[in-house]
């Protein structure tokens, strides 16, 4: 650790006073709901009949190694945010290089690619769907499609495009959080290394590849594995605009959770669904590089 | 033209076109917000005209008032989210400051479990989480939104870094003068640590805000919804006329660009933060 504080030992009272809010805060709603994740999920338990729950071992482990829905929002799951990592990443690198040098008008396009996160992702979620109205006369998407001589496309109510759709939406969303933590980037990379390179010859795609890349590499690696967690967690888009449909198309692991949990009240398979997602997100977590490094 | 000036006009050129195509579904939420129900419609296949308010009228805003609890349900998030926010930096700051300036046993140990509940995701305890707030009878309430989520653990150590760098000679010096740690912490400390302080409390604000998953477990009746499940529910409850839902989206978003007004700067600040330290 750089700074060791060299101030004395400091009484416990104040050490107490200090720390216990968040430590029993922290305890109480987060230690302990994982430790009872992992009970109930060795249990069957209905919400609806409380009284009625028992331990029935590793049956809802067994449950789930079958269940062809929870592989099919694994599939979805997974798709989503590998897409999303690729698609919404590099429309955020490309933003952060355009609006990385000092222009007249600069802050202009930095605010406007950054406006779609001042709304949330439930208005964004309401506004496309309107947005991906098949109908060619009431979705504004389809309007111009048929306007520019192109067929309309179903978007959300067709299983093949449901996804897409909806990853696309989200990297428009998102890009511009993205874009910030890569400008920050951008502008760490020392000039001289530009200007060395440019009396060497280097072209801006020479630049390109020999300077901006592994400047960047850091960052970008954070930003993947950031993306890739958070995209794991995707739940109000599917839940706003296709309730999961159509044909489970949409359905992902957080929104299946939701729907055993509380739709069929079914609290130990859901349970048995947690522990799953918590491991494959806390594994995704640990093998990318540790996300903060201690200062 | 020079070369420079040649790759500034394409620079020029491909924000600017990129930049509309960015804004244009906002762009037309606004306009549609101020239209009559047919002129939606009939702008929409003339291309360009559905983004220009024609026909402007505030009928939709009016209806939005009357027919829907939206302003109710936005009072309640300004209401929630300031005390969750309030309550977070007064917790959250006070365990970090404790990481970052005092000696005792266990601190190291402390901060490294925080440090690993980084990665925990909300998504896979909310189960256990709903049935503890279920037990304690706090469904429903404004418990339920409040307390499981005052103490951040993302939020203490961004405290903790912060404090790190406040010099110890400081602190000393007040303790010298007879001042106790916690009068140190609240009249010395705090108020040179605005930024970090702006920090924490717009990227919270904008977290909670926007959260959706947790306010639908948890609230039940009308009089408790959120802004976002007060949408949700105009949104579906049928007949769906557009210029009215595109008018509620246009209300909800106000107070978070009120936020960003403010601080735009720290949530900046904040976001970039994030990723010079990984």
């Amino acid at each position: 650790m750089k700074q060791v504080s060299s101030l004395k030992r400091t009484p416990v009272p104040y050490v107490l006073f200090f720390t216990l809010p968040a430590v029993v805060l922290l305890c109480c709603f987060l230690v302990v709901p994982v430790v009872l994740s992992f009970g109930f999920s060795f249990m069957n338990f209905n919400m609806l009949k409380p009284q009625a729950a028992f331990f029935d071992g590793m049956e809802n482990y067994m449950r789930v190694f079958h269940d062809q829905t929870f592989y099919k929002t694994i599939r979805n799951t997974f798709y989503f945010a590998i897409v999303v990592v690729c698609y919404q990443d590099s429309l955020a690198f490309i933003l952060a290089l355009l609006v990385r040098r000092k222009f007249k008008g600069v802050g202009v396009f930095r605010v406007a690619y950054f406006t779609p996160l001042v709304t949330s992702i439930t208005v964004v979620s309401i506004l496309w769907t309107f947005i991906y109205n098949p109908n060619p006369t009431q979705g504004l998407l389809n309007a111009f499609l048929v306007k520019l001589g192109f067929e309309p496309c179903p978007f959300l109510h067709d299983p093949k495009t449901a996804m897409n759709a909806i990853i696309f939406m989200s990297g428009w969303h998102s890009a511009g959080y993205h874009m910030m933590i890569l400008l920050a980037g951008l502008q760490a990379i020392p000039n001289e290394l530009y200007e060395a390179a440019e009396i060497d010859g280097a072209n801006t795609f020479q630049q390109f590849i020999h300077v901006t890349l592994p400047g960047m590499r850091n960052v970008l690696i954070f930003v993947v594995q950031v993306t890739m967690i958070s995209a794991m967690k995707l739940f109000t888009q599917p839940y706003v605009m296709t309730q999961g449909g159509p044909k489970e198309s949409t359905k992902t692991l957080t929104y299946y959770i939701y729907q055993q949990g509380f739709q069929f009240r079914n609290i130990g398979y859901a349970s048995t669904i947690s522990v799953l997602f918590f491991i494959i997100v806390v594994t995704m977590s640990l093998t990318v590089k540790r996300i903060v490094r201690q200062k | 033209m020079t070369c420079r000036q040649r790759n500034q006009l394409i620079i020029y050129v491909v924000n600017t076109v990129l930049g509309l195509l960015y804004l244009s579904p906002l762009l037309w939420m606004v306009a549609s917000s101020v239209k009559p129900e047919s002129r939606i419609f009939s702008d929409m296949t003339k291309g360009l005209a559905a983004f220009v308010p024609f026909g402007f009228t505030l009928e939709n805003y009016k209806t939005v008032f009357r027919e829907s609890n939206l302003f109710h349900c936005i009072g309640n998030s300004v209401f929630y989210v300031s005390i969750l926010v309030c309550l977070s930096l007064l917790v959250n700051s006070m365990c970090g400051y404790a990481l970052a300036k005092f000696q005792f046993g266990g601190r190291n140990a402390l901060f490294t479990t925080i440090i690993a509940l980084f990665v925990l995701p909300l998504e896979s305890i909310v189960l256990a989480l709903y049935w503890i707030v279920y037990k304690i009878g706090w469904n429903d309430t404004y418990f339920a939104l409040i307390v499981p989520f005052a103490a951040k653990c993302f939020d203490i150590y961004l405290f903790r870094q912060f404090f790190l760098d406040v010099p110890d000679d400081l602190i000393e010096a007040a303790s010298i003068d007879g001042a106790g740690q916690i009068r140190t912490f609240f009249q010395l400390v705090v108020p040179v640590s605005g930024p970090v302080f702006c920090t924490v409390l717009i990227l919270d604000y904008v977290a909670y805000w926007s959260d959706f998953m947790w306010p639908l477990l948890v609230t039940m009746s009308d009089t408790k919804k959120t802004v976002q499940l007060g949408l949700q529910a105009f949104f579906t409850e049928p007949p769906i006329y557009y210029g009215p839902i595109m008018a509620s989206l246009v209300v909800s978003i106000i107070p978070m660009v009120v936020m960003f007004l403010f601080f735009q700067k720290y949530y900046v600040q904040g976001i970039a933060a994030t990723g010079i330290k990984g």
